[in-house]
């Protein structure tokens, strides 16, 4: 499944990116490692970005990124 | 002896540049706020030494312009050795950068900040033994404290003195293979970093920047950049990878098994800066806090500019009209000193009152980690005018002056987000607008009508952004933020981070606004008026504007209060409503708050984006200036 999809409050691996080599490099320098643990904190309504935990930082992703972030639970 | 200061953003580099050098670089809670370098001479233990701040970065290998920065200034000067701070809370992520720069072959010592936050996260990290590892000091500090300080560049000098170079992290064969043949390749050819060094880092290059980067070096090689290429192109067919994502998963495991050695986990304390959250980030009551604090922000602002501006208005209005009495009011002189009063006026009681108290409450805001939270909150909306929720500071600051407004763009990684970003951050109504808006529209129509040309502004805003935005196609996939932890600012970094940025203003914007004073003071003098009202009278008349009101329009743009001031003078009336209708009010109005950001604003837009650019953000806001004031002239028509 892709982040946008992601429940609050729920554990989650990185699988992988889509698209972009951009948002691949700046994703991983904020940590998002293929197959590491991730947690969902909360989702900004209307549409708004997705905070995330990795690593013990949050991180908020924009939708637009959001979106080619591959996870599973 | 150079001592260059390198870490993530966050990490309270600059804290500690301005522990050490006095207050001379911007800290943050929001990242990117240091975007050029500062250098400054320091002294420590009795020797000076050259201490140099650069952006913080997550990465030498990154494509915004703080990134590049870093990596260019390691590449381009003599450096004798590096500091690096990591956020020991966040000590994975700091390792990579770390391990990074020991890829360059400097004298490294690092500087393990935040310890105290660390240990709020249950983590306790044996600094030895990670010294031990990657076999350079590691030395315990708590930045905001100057604990730590002395001794981190005691080190630092004598590491500096012996030439110490770290052990360089060794990668999987294949990379070192092609490390050792571009070594080969460089065939001596020299280079401010270290043979091993620049082969990492021609490795990591993608094909356009390596064409560009050799070239920069003056490293002339169609040979090594053919060699280059091949090695790329064999990582890539083994790995299945370009070869900077393999380097930097590999930095990703070296960090994550020196984290598991050193640190151990406790318990995690909950404490209140874990729970806001919960209330400011609040799909509800976050937004209603939102526009709460704004507004208080605004008031509190108005309240002690306006404080302030009064009185300092009448000191400077007698001093004027003293001298002039002494002079002799027709005299070329007196006009020229009429005019250097004026700038320095228009200074010190119309800009700063205002601009101080912003400074310092958007210092508040940002040291305590608010900012980033504001750039969530709105990532929604901001995407609808075609930019991402960090782009909404720069409409924050706009509002106090479109002067920091364009400074602060500089926190986009992209430029067409700078160039939307800034365009539409001069068409919003700073302070000095705001005195336009109140002393003609609120004074004489109402502050309803005050409040909606402030609303019609936001429309126009809205529609301006969309418009550019689908010319300008949206490059960037959007928001990537780190929000930090909340701190409790100190006041003293707050204080001095509000003189250094009204420095700017006194430096830069200043010395125009009195230059353009005394301009106008002359042209007055030599009766220039009329032939400047010829010259704008399509514009006027389209408007439906008396002619006279061309020159104030004109000199609006040294200072835009100005064209308030100046049409009392060109009308030859102390009372508008005897001179203009409603309807004129209405438009002039309008016109004022868009057209032609002011001479300080564009003198920004050329540093930040170049004469090009700035000169279609000028077009730009008169096309805009005009179809929003013949609206509103259509709109005033149609319902008076």
């Amino acid at each position: 499944m892709l982040l946008v999809e992601a429940e609050g409050e729920k554990e989650y691996k990185v699988i992988g990116f889509k698209g972009g080599k951009g948002v691949f490099h700046k994703l991983l320098q904020m940590g998002f490692v293929p197959g590491d643990q991730i947690k969902v904190l909360r989702k900004a309504p209307l549409g708004g970005p997705v905070l995330v935990e990795v690593n013990g930082r949050m991180i908020a992703v924009g939708r637009g990124v959001a979106e080619k972030i591959q996870v599973e639970e | 002896m150079r001592c260059v200061l390198v870490g993530q953003p966050n990490s309270g580099k600059s804290t500690l540049f301005n522990q050490v050098a006095g207050y001379k670089a911007h800290t943050g809670n929001f990242s990117g706020t240091t975007v050029t370098y500062t250098e400054s001479k320091v002294r420590v233990a009795g020797d000076v030494m050259d201490l140099v701040d650069l952006p913080g970065t997550y990465t030498l290998a990154g494509s915004n312009p703080a990134e590049r920065e870093t990596l260019n200034y390691l590449g381009s000067h003599h450096v004798d050795v590096i500091v690096n701070v990591i956020d020991a809370s966040h000590l994975a992520q700091g390792l990579e950068l770390t391990l990074e720069l020991l890829d360059l072959g400097y004298p490294t010592v690092v500087g393990l900040n935040m310890m105290d936050e660390a240990a709020r996260y249950g983590m306790r990290i044996d600094g030895l033994k990670l010294q031990e590892l990657i076999g350079t000091p590691v030395l315990p500090l708590i930045a905001s404290k100057g604990r730590g300080v002395r001794n981190l560049f005691v080190t630092a000098q004598r590491n500096a003195e012996r030439r110490i170079i770290p052990p360089r992290p060794e990668y999987e064969s294949i990379i070192e293979q092609a490390i050792q043949d571009i070594v080969q390749g460089l065939d001596g050819r020299r280079h401010n970093l270290n043979p091993q060094a620049l082969a990492v880092k021609l490795i990591e290059m993608d094909a356009e920047n390596l064409v560009a980067n050799l070239k920069k070096m003056e490293i002339d090689a169609p040979d090594l950049l053919e060699r280059v290429a091949g090695l790329q192109n064999k990582i890539r067919n083994v790995r299945g990878q370009d070869p900077i994502w393999v380097l930097s998963a590999e930095r990703h495991i070296m960090a994550a098994n020196l984290v598991r050695q050193v640190v151990e986990l406790g318990k995690r304390q909950i404490s209140w800066r874990d729970r806001l959250d919960d209330l400011l980030l609040h799909p509800f009551w976050g937004y209603l806090l939102l526009v709460a604090i704004l507004l208080m922000f605004f008031e509190a602002i108005y309240g002690v500019g306006s404080a302030v501006e009064r009185p300092l208005l009448t000191v400077f209005n007698s001093v004027e009209s003293n001298l002039i009495a002494l002079i002799g009011s027709e005299t070329f002189f007196a006009g020229v000193i009429s005019g250097i009063l004026q700038g320095i006026a228009g200074g010190v009681a119309i800009v700063l009152p205002y601009l101080v108290p912003f400074l310092l409450g958007l210092g508040f805001l940002e040291d305590i980690g608010y900012l980033p939270r504001v750039a969530f909150m709105m990532d929604a909306l901001m995407h609808r005018i075609g930019l991402h929720g960090k782009a909404v500071v720069p409409f924050i600051i706009g509002y106090g002056c479109n002067v920091p407004a364009v400074m602060s763009t500089r926190v986009l990684e992209d430029r067409r987000d700078r160039f939307l970003a800034s365009a539409l951050a001069t068409l919003v109504p700073c302070a000095a607008r705001l005195a336009v808006v109140f002393g003609l529209v609120a004074f004489y129509l109402g502050p309803r009508v005050a409040l909606g040309i402030y609303l019609f502004n936001l429309l126009i805003i809205a529609i301006t952004g969309k418009v550019i935005s689908t010319m300008l196609p949206e490059e960037t996939p959007g928001l990537i933020l780190e929000m930090p932890v909340y701190r409790v600012p100190t006041l003293r970094t707050v204080f001095q981070k509000a003189w250094f940025r009204a420095k700017e203003f006194v430096v830069e914007a200043w010395p125009i606004l009195i230059i353009g004073s005394v301009v106008l003071a002359l042209l007055n003098y030599f009766r220039f008026a009329n032939y400047l009202n010829v010259l704008v009278r399509p514009l006027t008349w389209l408007l439906g504007l008396p002619g006279q009101t061309g020159v104030p329009l004109i000199f609006g743009i040294l200072r835009k209060e100005l064209s308030l001031v100046m049409l009392r003078q060109a009308l030859g009336v102390t009372d508008f409503s005897a001179a203009l209708t409603q309807g004129q009010m209405i438009s002039f109005t309008v016109f004022v708050v868009f057209y032609i950001p002011c001479l300080a604003t564009l003198a920004v837009l050329r540093r930040e984006l170049g004469y090009r650019d700035t000169l279609v953000i000028a077009g730009l806001t008169v096309m805009i200036a005009t179809i929003a004031a013949l609206a509103a002239r259509g709109f005033v028509w149609f319902f008076y």
